[in-house]
């Protein structure tokens, strides 16, 4: 191929006004508008049950049912696309400082002595229930005395009253 | 008792609804019901299907196909499904804040086991107050629901050939819903993309059989 082929380009005509298919558009931001809403509902399965955490939400567009203008499609597309981003980075940090508490209940269960009075709940593992990790002296006081620890695990919640 | 026949009726979509989301359709069958208390029988079925809801399926059923495709279709219409919540979602919520599922009367808990066991969005309208010719469009500018409340501009509703007759996924009409002395009912389900058609069957067919319960008590 000759280079002229490659740079000759035929010139549209001035005042020529391209359009634009809109609804090729507008099916795209609402396939992309799906798309993210099947990722906020797989973050906010993900976070449960964490009751905690901050739920990623995005509020309606007000005035009930009704179809949106190109604009307001595209800035629900960016606040979802955001909100799922800021919902993925607090649950990674999250499940950072649960696994931490993980590690940290295997070196309590290996060494209680290392971690004395320490408590770690199955909240703070990212569990649902009232179970805890707590590294207790063996004995009361003489354990306290004689370096006698252990770890006690408590299971089940109180029972309502 | 007699074999239940139902008449479905694909209504009308218009245009420019249909353009945007083709596969939005409006399935409906119409039922000679009159609204009177539940038997026995289906405030047992709700007491039942209330045991069936735990907290982990009430926060997992977002991800379900069918609870899913109505959240999108609310997300694309510009409702936030956490705070207006989809119809089966709310009948779920409903279940964890009371603790059970209440009886209120044959046609309100016919919707809602339909609702709940299919995840299909249903609405009741006397079939006295509505012509037969129901669909979906989009309001037109100075409408109104029950000539009190305006709607938006562009805003989806259910309506015969005059007049706006429920809000999609919102407020029936006033003028238009069941009351006790109804005796002919129109029975509608939205249908959206990723909803087959067949689950807009199974859950009006639900909701007939649970309708019919009481004539056939």
């Amino acid at each position: 191929m000759r280079v002229p082929d490659v740079l000759e380009r035929p010139v549209a005509p001035a005042g020529r006004i391209v359009e634009i298919d809109e609804r090729a558009v507008r099916r795209t931001l609402l396939d992309q508008v799906a798309r993210l809403e099947g990722e906020l509902a797989s973050v906010f399965c993900a976070t449960w049950p964490r009751t905690h955490m901050p739920h990623p939400t995005v509020g309606g567009r007000g005035g009930g049912p009704r179809l949106l203008s190109l604009a307001e499609l595209e800035e629900l597309r960016d606040e979802l696309a955001g909100r799922i981003s800021d919902a993925r980075r607090a649950l990674s940090d999250r499940t950072w400082v649960e696994d931490s508490n993980r590690r940290l209940i295997e070196e309590m269960m290996l060494e209680p002595k290392r971690h004395k009075w320490r408590r770690i709940s199955a909240e703070d593992i990212g569990e649902p229930g009232c179970k805890h990790w707590h590294v207790r002296p063996r004995f009361g006081l003489v354990g306290m005395l004689m370096n006698w620890w252990r770890v006690v695990i408590s299971s089940g919640c109180p029972l309502a009253t | 008792m007699t074999e239940l026949e139902l008449d479905l009726v694909d209504g009308w979509v218009e245009r420019d609804l249909a353009e945007e989301f083709p596969e939005l359709s409006l399935l409906h069958t119409w039922l000679d019901v009159r609204p009177t208390r539940s038997p026995p029988e289906v405030r047992k079925r709700l007491r039942m299907l209330a045991d069936r809801y735990t907290g982990g399926k009430v926060v997992h059923m977002r991800q379900d196909p069918v609870p899913w495709a109505y959240r999108v279709f609310s997300r694309q219409v510009g409702i936030d499904p956490d705070h207006d919540r989809t119809p089966v979602e709310a009948v779920a919520l409903r279940r964890l804040k009371q603790g059970g599922l209440h009886s209120e009367n044959i046609v309100d808990d016919a919707l809602t086991i339909a609702i709940a066991e299919t995840g299909v969005p249903l609405i009741a309208l006397d079939a006295a107050k509505v012509d037969s010719a129901l669909g979906l469009r989009l309001a037109r500018p100075g409408e109104t629901l029950d000539g009190l409340r305006p709607l938006s501009a562009r805003q989806l509703v259910v309506a015969d050939a005059d007049r706006p007759v429920a809000v999609v996924l919102g407020d029936v009409s006033r003028g238009a819903g069941v009351t006790p002395e109804t005796e002919r009912m129109a029975v509608c389900a939205l249908g959206v993309k990723g909803v087959p058609r067949i689950c807009l069957e199974e859950a009006l067919w639900s909701a007939a059989e649970t309708l019919y319960t009481d004539a056939s008590a």
